[in-house]
């Protein structure tokens, strides 16, 4: 036991920490986290993450499959919005052929980034309402989701593992009517982001458990190599769609909301603006989307030829078959893409030796930095505390744990 | 772009000439090749000089290629959110050889730095905690090097009569199969076995 109560005369007892282990199977801990937490009563002292238990040797394997069979290992990482981790291999390989993608496909693009960037919101948002207490957002919340999964669905036919991105464009395009349908949503999506509002913004017990919890300062984001929402929930607008313009970022219309107190429930803020944001460049999509007609794929080594040539032409018959079974091949050279994950900067690092397989790929998340640095934040707080933090952080073990 | 990326290879290399042995600016991407001696002033460096401010680290890796004498590249890349550039800064080690560690300019090294450790095997003098990260506990081998299989050496299953997990030598019940689809058009070749005997005769 903690205490010695021989020594009930004097009152003195000898206090020592405890130590608990916090997951891997706590539900709160977003997956499979092993927290080894120090306490000092309710107080935690010291909090060290194990992680590695979803490990699956991801840039291993990717050693060993070529380019095109390694874009599906890219929706494993952070499953809740896989398109955006293709984008980030698809622009690696793009910089390193300097490819072109058409128009069209750089719109869809977009337009899925940022559908995948209001799926992860709406679970970070209502999961972290679920680790403070309140079981309504999400219901709601993954309601919204499954209509968003509906779209992945139509777009590719998987509602999560889209491998919809390649390299060079889109797989395929997308039919007129899901394009309406998608700007039917944008008009009735509002609707449930007011209502998960008035749950939320102003309940007593939410602000209770997420203002003045977790609060990051400037040194801090720097210290630890914070980005994504928090680094603007501290009130630094950076942002890689606007600070280092990808695809056609530069020409949509978007503000970046950014926090002032940097802790947990600004962050909530930023993610519930930032939805709206998407909202808006979603809309504005649709509607370039409906002048912009064309091709959705650079028609060339990297992708596969159209169906109709196939029929015809035993040169493209050939070109299909062996841009499947070998591949294509990269120019040797090493590349750093990076694009503004739901949850931060996810970038791709590639190494190429010249062959169809990538030499060495390695895949930086967002959420690795994130849960560093949960001895420095979460230390002080109290133990409840710690589920608002792991919820703030966006805390993912598919990109973790690679 | 890249002019401004000139700039700062060219300022870079006239601060720290005993760091910096070459650099080259590919794909509007600024590559530094530099030393492990003096590293972590250099990393320093380029953390607080105002026209670097590289003040966020973006990632630690490694790059292993077996047949080269130093075989690994340590990579890193480096942010400034205020200058609005990247940087990537490497260098080769040996396999014995210590790198030093930047857990004191950088906080956030701490986990890369492991995983580094965990992965290739590279040991970072100064690191106050360097344990393995993400592979199982009590593992053995560096998963990342060239000439560990893919496969593995162990695998798991509970053992319903010891009642716990046990670990065992992999087996497959099928070969692993491994594609060779480079083209004999383009050059590569195809050595057949017995073929070195008649080379060796004739």
């Amino acid at each position: 036991m903690d205490g010695n109560f021989n020594d009930a005369q004097t009152g003195e007892q000898k206090i020592r920490n405890f130590n608990i282990n916090f997951g891997p199977q706590h539900p709160a801990a977003h997956g499979v986290l092993r927290m080894v937490l120090e306490l000092d009563g309710e107080i935690v002292e010291r909090a060290d993450p194990h992680i590695g238990l979803l490990h699956r040797g991801t840039e291993k394997l990717m050693e060993s499959r070529t380019y095109l069979q390694n874009l599906p290992y890219l929706d494993r990482l952070d499953y809740v919005a896989p398109m955006n981790q293709e984008h980030a291999w698809c622009l690696a390989i793009e910089k390193l052929t300097s490819t072109e993608v058409p128009r069209r496909a750089s719109l869809i693009r977009v337009l899925y980034s940022e559908i995948g960037r209001i799926l992860n919101h709406l679970l970070n948002v209502t999961t972290q309402a679920m680790d403070v207490g309140a079981l309504t957002p999400p219901l709601w919340g993954f309601e919204a989701r499954e209509e968003l999964m509906e779209f992945y669905e139509r777009a590719c036919g998987a509602r999560l593992h889209a491998a919809y991105f390649r390299p060079g464009g889109v797989h395929q395009d997308l039919p007129e009517k899901l394009i309406d349908d998608i700007e039917a949503w944008c008009d009735t999506f509002p609707n449930l982001l007011d209502d998960i509002d008035n749950l939320l913004t102003e309940n007593r017990i939410f602000k209770q458990r997420n203002c003045d919890i977790g609060v990051i300062t400037e040194e801090d984001i720097l210290n630890w190599g914070y980005s994504g929402v928090m680094v603007r929930g501290s009130g630094l607008a950076w942002d890689l769609r606007r600070a280092q313009p990808y695809e056609c970022y530069d020409e949509f219309d978007f503000q970046i909301p950014v926090g002032k107190n940097g802790d947990c429930y600004d962050r909530y803020l930023c993610r519930m603006q930032e939805m709206r944001e998407s909202l808006s460049i979603m809309k504005q999509c649709v509607q370039k989307l409906r002048v912009e007609k064309g091709d959705v794929l650079a028609r060339g080594k990297l992708t596969p030829p159209k169906r109709g040539d196939m029929k015809t032409s035993m040169e493209a018959l050939i070109h299909h078959f062996k841009l499947y079974t070998e591949g294509f091949h990269v120019p040797a050279g090493e590349v750093y893409a990076a694009v503004e994950a739901p949850k931060g900067e996810f970038g791709v690092y590639m190494v190429s030796d010249g062959t169809n397989k990538p030499y060495r790929a390695k895949l930086r998340a967002p959420g690795f930095l994130h849960l560093q640095s949960m001895d420095y934040v979460a230390g002080g707080h109290q133990l409840a505390d710690v589920a608002a933090i792991i919820g703030t952080m966006d805390i993912v073990f598919g990109e973790i744990d690679r | 772009m890249s002019e401004a990326l000139k700039e700062l290879g060219a300022h870079i290399e006239l601060k720290r000439p005993d760091c910096v042995l070459s650099y080259e600016i590919v794909r509007d991407e600024l590559t530094m090749v530099v030393t492990p001696a003096n590293f972590v002033s250099f990393v320093e460096f380029l953390k607080t000089d105002g026209t670097c401010k590289f003040s966020t680290l973006v990632d630690i890796t490694a790059v292993d290629y077996p047949s080269r004498e130093a075989r690994f590249d340590v990579v890193y890349h480096f942010l400034s959110m205020y200058q609005n550039h990247r940087i990537r800064v490497k260098f080769s080690v040996r396999e014995d050889d210590m790198v030093p560690s930047i857990v004191d300019v950088h906080p956030s090294a701490n986990w890369f730095e492991r995983e580094v450790f965990d992965m290739f095997g590279i040991l970072f003098s100064g690191h106050p905690d360097l344990r393995r990260i993400l592979t199982d506990y009590g593992f053995r081998g560096y998963p990342l090097r060239k000439d560990f299989p893919t496969t593995g050496y162990t695998e798991v299953r509970y053992d319903e009569e010891q009642k716990r997990v046990v670990y065992e030598p992999v087996s497959l019940v099928q070969d692993y199969r491994q594609f060779d689809f480079m083209s004999p058009w383009e050059g590569a070749e195809y050595i057949l076995p017995g073929d070195e005997k008649t080379e060796a005769k004739g």
